[in-house]
């Protein structure tokens, strides 16, 4: 399963996507999958100072409710307005149309600290979670 | 699960059929069940408007024979066995002393034996239970067939287009809740007109050697009428939307047959049975906490063990919860409650991750079936 290019990812399946000075987030085809249908985001506030690698919302899917975790830290200044009335964009395209949120990076540094697509495709194939 | 042991999972004779078709397996009572296939969403909607097919070969198939077998069991439960007529089916429910479930279970009736299915999470304590209520009798016998005899069901609209030309008897005019002998596709089966979705339909009782072919067969025949694969997830969602009790959430040793909703099947005219004086004690006191369906406002899933307040007062805990989508989308879910607060239209707060959101009781079930 190849990665879309031009993305950066974390571990915990979220991806990363950076233009200028702020990055959009969202969560990767495989973790979408896992989860199954999605029936409920909950995203960070516009406004809202996040850390890296800090845990700033759920995505609830039928069975479980699982943590969302963010690849850099900023200050969110959009979240995707389409997910309140329809959460299940994230299933239908998760590096698309189910963006979650985007960030005003903080500091350039902390991307170095994500997976390309191809470390990211390994791990993956691992079946790691 | 919490009777699930790590490396003692069983597979069912369905497993590599689920794998086929991309069902993600996860542990359930003991055996690796697809919990989905294509969705749980698409799935249920097969179910509501066409059809889908289940495997439920994890649920314990036991078979009891014997002159005693109605009074023994007419004994230890609380609905009526022995006035069942031959290839009547009824939904019963073992007690325990303090009116508490041991399991809610469906017996069949054949004429020269039972039938009996217990869920698959408390056969671990029933299988012993069963034996020992049955020891020292030589009118009782049981023999547990089960995860070698295999179960699919078949349910939806569509469900007896499907399965009642592969079957050697008139499957179409078996009875709601009654049961015949034959062939499917030409493999000796118990056919039943039982299921756990609120739709119509048939559970197919067959050896585990001839279940993938079935299985197969039943998928290429309803192919057409749009018939799909359904997993543990749709089926809990379907059964939640129907008002059915599942096992250990609205039913539990703590958890009697009246507080969960099942005081219908408790026939106190029945002589002596397993927790009948405290059931009735507690019919007569009326005070007890009981299973309330609710609807919440807003998007944000409730999940079991949340909590369930009123005026501001803990009042009970959430036990099943989704989205319904047979009931316009609905938050739905059902809490174990205090009497109080079990009336419908009661107001309701439900506490997400330490936030109080609206909500109120609706009546059960949240979804009826039209029949044709």
């Amino acid at each position: 399963m190849a990665q879309p290019d031009g993305l950066l990812y974390s571990k915990e399946h979220e991806w990363l996507k950076i233009e200028g000075d702020v990055g959009t987030v969202g969560i990767t085809d495989y973790a979408q999958n896992s989860l199954g249908d999605i029936v409920y985001v909950e995203l960070p506030r516009v406004g809202q100072t996040i850390q890296q690698h800090g845990s700033i919302g759920v995505v609830e899917s039928v069975k479980a409710v699982s943590d969302l975790y963010t690849p850099v830290g900023g200050e969110v200044v959009e979240v995707n307005p389409a997910l309140e009335a329809d959460p299940a964009l994230v299933n239908r395209d998760a590096f698309g149309e189910g963006w979650l949120y985007k960030v005003k990076l903080a500091d350039a540094g902390e991307r170095d600290a994500l997976l390309d697509p191809q470390a990211y495709d390994a791990l993956v194939a691992e079946g790691a979670h | 699960m919490s009777t699930f042991e790590a490396g003692s999972l069983r597979r069912t004779a369905l497993y590599d059929e689920h794998l086929a078709l991309g069902g993600r397996m996860v542990p359930f009572g003991g055996f690796e069940m697809p919990v989905r296939y294509a969705g749980i969403f698409k799935e249920h909607d097969a179910v509501r408007t066409r059809a889908g097919l289940f495997d439920l070969s994890h649920m314990a198939q036991y078979e009891l024979r014997g002159e005693g077998v109605a009074a023994w069991a007419d004994a230890l439960t609380v609905n009526n066995v022995a006035t069942m007529k031959p290839f009547q089916a009824r939904y019963n429910i073992f007690t325990n002393p303090r009116g508490g479930c041991h399991d809610d279970v469906i017996f069949y009736r054949l004429p020269d034996r039972w039938l009996l299915v217990v869920n698959a999470g408390n056969a671990g304590k029933m299988w012993p239970y069963l034996q020992d209520a049955a020891t020292g009798r030589d009118d009782v016998a049981l023999r547990s067939f089960h995860g070698s005899r295999a179960l699919i069901a078949v349910q939806g609209p569509r469900a007896v287009e499907i399965a009642a030309p592969l079957c050697d008897v008139d499957a179409a005019a078996i009875p709601y809740y009654f049961c015949a002998e034959g062939r499917v596709d030409g493999v000796p089966a118990l056919i039943a007109r039982t299921g756990y979705t609120g739709e119509d339909g048939f559970e197919l009782f067959v050896d585990g050697a001839d279940a993938s072919r079935l299985w197969r067969t039943l998928l290429e025949r309803g192919a057409a009428l749009g018939i799909e694969a359904a997993g543990l997830g749709a089926r809990d969602v379907l059964r939640l939307e129907a008002g059915m009790p599942l096992y250990g959430f609205e039913l539990s040793e703590e958890i009697s047959p009246l507080a969960g909703g099942q005081g219908w099947a408790v026939k106190s005219a029945k002589a002596e049975f397993v927790g009948k004086a405290a059931l009735e004690e507690q019919k007569r006191a009326d005070v007890y906490d009981r299973i309330a369906g609710i609807v919440l406002d807003g998007r944000v899933p409730a999940r079991a063990g949340y909590p369930v307040f009123a005026n501001g007062e803990r009042v009970g805990e959430i036990k099943s919860a989704s989205i319904a989508p047979s009931v316009g989308n609905k938050n739905v879910a059902t809490a174990l409650v205090r009497k109080s607060a079990s009336a419908v239209g009661t107001e309701l707060g439900v506490e997400i991750r330490g936030t109080i959101h609206g909500a109120r009781v609706a009546p059960l079930p949240f979804y009826k079936r039209e029949k044709s």
